[in-house]
């Protein structure tokens, strides 16, 4: 199955890019998407454990995946 | 009904506070969060603001929702700015009614203290050397509760 990483501020700055698809195997979890990240340049940029967001909503790393989900990696929150 | 916004233009705070005011409430606060000259000892000459801007907005209402319930009033109101801010400018107003004041205090400051914990909304300052970095919170010595 295919689902879209979302990279923002310092972590899209570190892989280059806001946005890229990762072809998982069914039953794939959201720590997977965080493995199959690693190895692109810039990857070790991100921290090994970072908050992520699954269609907008906060997730768990266990949290297992379904094709064509939006899974954003979410850099230390600053607002305000 | 809260209400919560993600702006790229000027925040109007006045209009804000007379959204949420009325006579059945006794106080109203206005929160302004404003660009500040100096952070971590090195002087800011502006900030950039971006956001996962549907999650953000998600988050944002959630959590005006939840200040209504967690407080008791359905009138208040946050909105934060996207984009590139000089000094002074306003980059969140959070406007809380109540009858009584204590409520209305608690609310808004409750309101920006989750803001600040779980809206994904980053900044990225502009030194006067004309480097520029992004925010981190968590970073060690970041001093706590900064605005």
């Amino acid at each position: 199955m295919t689902i879209t990483v979302l990279l923002f501020a310092s972590y899209a700055d570190a892989l280059g890019r806001s946005a890229l698809e990762l072809s998982l195997p069914q039953g794939a979890t959201v720590a997977d998407a965080m493995a199959g990240l690693a190895g692109m340049p810039g990857s070790d940029r991100l921290p090994p454990s970072p908050l992520v967001a699954v269609n907008e909503r906060w997730a768990a790393r266990d949290q297992v995946l379904r094709a064509g989900d939006q899974v954003a990696i979410i850099p230390p929150v600053a607002g305000g | 009904m809260t209400r919560a916004a993600l702006r790229d233009q000027p925040l109007d705070a006045g209009a804000m506070l007379a959204e949420v005011s009325s006579s059945t409430n006794g106080a109203a606060v206005l929160f302004v969060g404003t660009v500040r000259d100096i952070s971590e000892g090195r002087a800011v000459t502006g900030i950039d603001y971006t956001a996962y801007e549907a999650m953000a907005v998600r988050e944002l209402e959630s959590i005006a929702a939840e200040a209504g319930a967690r407080f008791g009033t359905e009138d208040l109101v946050v909105e934060h700015r996207l984009g590139t801010l000089g000094l002074g400018e306003a980059s969140v107003v959070i406007a809380c009614a109540h009858p009584h004041r204590a409520q209305a205090f608690e609310a808004a400051r409750w309101v920006i203290e989750e803001i600040k914990r779980r809206v994904p909304i980053w900044k990225r300052e502009h030194y006067v050397d004309g480097t520029r970095e992004w925010v981190d919170p968590t970073r060690a010595g970041m001093e706590a509760g900064r605005s």
